[in-house]
C-alpha cells in the first residue's frame, strides 16, 4: 500500500487513489446516435469491475452523442463519469460553460484533452477552434475550481469541484521531451494521468524511469493505459495505422501466430500480463482499460489481474 | 509574401463569360513570386480564356494588363481608363488587391483570378510554405523562431501534442511536426530549459477573432 496523500475533491476517483489503492478506470464510446441505450447497456456491463468510466469526446473526430450528455446518463444509473473535453470544438466560452453544466450534474473528474485533428473524422471541412490548448485547459479547470473564478476574473457561483486529468503519451516522438511535457502538465495543475495504449512495456519502464528521476509520480497519480487486441488485424492495423503507438514486432508476432479462433484469448492474456507488470513498477498508480468496443471483456480483465473487488471509499 | 493559386480554368470561365469586354488584370508583386498572378502569368489567362471563348463561340473581348501592387492607391494611376472601360475586371492578385479595385472603382465588377492560399515563404522554385498567420501577437520569441500557430495543425502553444510521430504531423506525413522543429532548435541554441515554461493562455483579440483590423499611424497621416 502506497502512501496516503490529501484529497481536495468529491471525486470517487480521487478518494481510491489518495487512499493507495490501484484505481481502475475504463471508458465508453457514446453512439453515433441519440438512443441512451447504448450508453446505459456499456455502462451496465462494466459499472462494477471500474471506479470510473470515461467518456470519449466525439474521438477521431467522429460526430457523436456529446460526451456531456453521455456523461449523465452514467451518472444516472450510478456509475461515476470522467468528462473527457478536447479543445478542438469549443471556445473558452463554451468550455466554461459545459464545465459548469458538467459541475451542476456533480461531475466530479474532468480529462483535458486537445483532440484528434478533424480531417481524422466526418467533417473534414469544418473548423478546428484550440482557442485553448489541453495544457491551458488545465489551467482553467484548476483556476475555477481554486480560485473560483472564470477565466473573465468574475467570481463562479457554486465553482466546479473537480479532479482533473489529461493524458499523456510516453511512446510519442520526440521521447526526450516526453518527461519534460509531463512536467509542463504537472505545473499546469493536472492531477492525474491516464497514459496512451502501453504495448511496449520496456520503453514505459523507461519513461517510468525518467518520471520518478524527477520525483514526479509523487506529484501526480499516473494509470497505465490498456487496449486488449480482439485479434491480430487489430494489432497490425494499431502497430501501422493510429499515430503515436508503439506495438513491438513481438506482440504482432505473438497474435498472428495465434490460431484466429484463439487470437481475441491471446489479447486478453496479454493485457492482463501487462497489468501484471506494471503493478510492479513504482509510480503506476492504476489502470485504464480501453476496450475499444469490447466492454464486455473488462470484468474478465479485471477479475484476472487481480483488480477484483473494487474497494469501497466514502 | 502572399501566396495565391490560380483558380481552376472552369470555374473562371463561369464567372467572366457573360460579360462582353474583360480586362485581366495581374499584380506584379507576392502573387508574381509565386508565379500564379504577376502580369505575365495574367497575360497567359488571358490567351487561355480567348482560346475559350473561341472554342465555344462566344462573343467577348479580352485584354489583359496590370501593376506592380493592387493594394496601394497610387499604382492605379495609369490604368484608371482601362478598368473604367472594362464591364468587367478579372483580378489576379489576392483577395486584397480585388477588394481595392471594388472599393476604388463602384461601377466595375471584378472576379477573383487566385484563391488566396497563406503568408508564407520560397522554399524552393515552385515551394511556399505558411509561416504566418497574422495573430497579430508574435510569440516566435519564445518558440524559437518557428510558429506553432500556422504551422501547428492544432495551433497548440504548449506542443507537440500526442500525434507527432517521428518529426512529422498527425495529419500529414509529408507535414513537419512545427512542434519537433522547436524543440530541435531550441536544443540546437542550447534553450531546452525554456521548454518547460508554460505558454499562457493567447489573447486572440489581436487576431481575427477581434474582427477586422486596422492600423494607422498618426505621423504619416496628411
Amino acid at each position: 500500500m502506497r502512501e496516503k496523500r490529501a484529497v481536495k475533491t468529491e471525486s470517487k476517483l480521487e478518494k481510491i487513489l489518495a487512499a493507495g489503492h490501484f484505481a481502475v478506470t475504463s471508458e465508453c464510446g457514446p453512439p453515433r446516435g441519440s438512443d441512451p441505450e447504448v450508453i446505459t447497456h456499456k455502462g451496465n456491463l462494466i459499472k462494477d469491475y471500474v471506479d470510473v468510466v470515461n467518456i470519449t469526446d466525439n474521438q477521431t473526430s467522429m460526430t457523436r452523442m456529446c460526451s456531456l450528455a453521455a456523461c449523465i446518463r452514467l451518472k444516472q444509473l450510478g456509475v461515476e463519469p470522467v468528462l473527457q473535453m478536447v479543445t478542438r470544438d469549443r471556445n473558452r466560452i463554451a468550455l466554461q460553460s459545459d464545465i459548469l453544466g458538467a459541475a451542476s450534474f456533480d461531475i466530479t473528474n474532468i480529462l483535458c484533452l486537445s483532440g484528434d485533428h478533424q480531417s481524422f473524422g466526418d467533417c473534414p471541412n469544418g473548423q478546428n477552434v484550440h482557442d485553448l490548448d489541453s495544457m491551458q485547459l488545465i489551467q482553467t479547470v484548476r483556476y475555477m475550481r481554486d480560485e473560483g473564478k472564470f477565466l473573465g476574473g468574475d467570481d463562479i457561483k457554486r465553482p466546479p469541484n473537480m479532479f482533473v486529468g489529461a493524458a499523456a503519451n510516453p511512446f510519442a516522438d520526440p521521447f526526450e521531451i516526453r518527461v519534460p511535457r509531463l512536467a509542463k502538465k504537472i505545473a499546469a495543475g493536472v492531477e492525474f494521468i491516464q497514459t496512451q495504449c502501453i504495448y511496449n512495456l520496456d520503453k514505459f519502464e523507461l519513461w517510468m524511469q525518467q518520471v520518478r528521476d524527477r520525483g514526479l509520480h509523487e506529484k501526480v497519480y499516473i494509470l497505465g493505459g490498456l487496449t486488449p487486441f480482439k485479434n491480430a488485424g487489430m494489432a497490425k492495423y494499431i502497430k501501422n495505422r493510429v499515430p503515436g503507438m508503439d506495438v513491438p514486432d513481438d506482440v504482432v508476432k505473438r497474435m498472428s501466430d495465434t490460431p484466429k479462433e484463439k487470437q481475441a484469448e491471446e489479447g486478453i492474456k496479454i493485457c492482463v500480463e501487462s497489468i501484471e507488470r506494471l503493478k510492479q513498477i513504482e509510480g503506476v498508480h492504476g489502470f485504464h482499460i480501453m476496450a475499444i468496443e469490447w466492454e464486455e471483456k473488462v470484468p474478465e480483465i479485471v477479475k484476472q489481474a487481480g483488480l477484483w473487488p473494487r474497494p469501497e471509499v466514502n | 509574401m502572399i501566396v495565391g493559386k490560380q483558380k481552376p480554368l472552369e470555374e473562371i470561365w463561369d464567372m467572366v463569360c457573360s460579360h462582353k469586354n474583360l480586362l485581366v488584370f495581374g499584380c506584379n508583386t507576392c502573387v508574381a513570386v509565386c508565379h500564379e498572378g504577376g502580369n505575365k502569368e495574367a497575360e497567359s489567362l488571358a490567351s487561355l480564356l480567348r482560346m475559350k471563348a473561341q472554342q465555344l463561340g462566344v462573343d467577348m473581348t479580352i485584354t489583359h494588363s496590370g501593376i506592380e501592387r493592387q493594394c496601394e492607391h497610387e499604382f492605379f494611376e495609369s490604368v484608371h481608363d482601362q478598368i473604367e472601360n472594362a464591364d468587367a475586371v478579372l483580378s489576379t492578385a489576392c483577395g486584397i488587391g480585388v477588394q481595392f479595385i471594388a472599393e476604388k472603382f463602384d461601377k466595375t465588377i471584378v472576379y477573383p483570378g487566385l484563391n488566396t492560399t497563406f503568408l508564407g515563404a520560397v522554399e524552393s522554385l515552385g515551394t511556399m510554405t505558411e509561416k504566418c498567420q497574422a495573430c497579430g501577437n508574435c510569440v516566435l520569441g519564445v518558440t524559437a523562431g518557428i510558429c506553432p500557430i500556422a504551422r501547428c495543425a492544432k495551433r497548440v502553444l504548449n506542443g507537440p501534442c500526442g500525434g507527432s510521430t517521428k518529426g512529422s504531423c498527425e495529419i500529414n506525413k509529408e507535414l513537419d511536426c512545427a512542434w519537433q522543429l522547436i524543440i530541435n532548435r531550441l536544443e540546437a541554441l542550447g534553450q531546452m530549459d525554456s521548454y518547460e515554461t508554460l505558454a499562457p493562455i493567447k489573447d486572440w483579440s489581436s487576431d481575427r477573432a477581434g474582427g477586422p483590423r486596422k492600423q494607422i499611424r498618426e505621423d504619416l497621416q496628411v
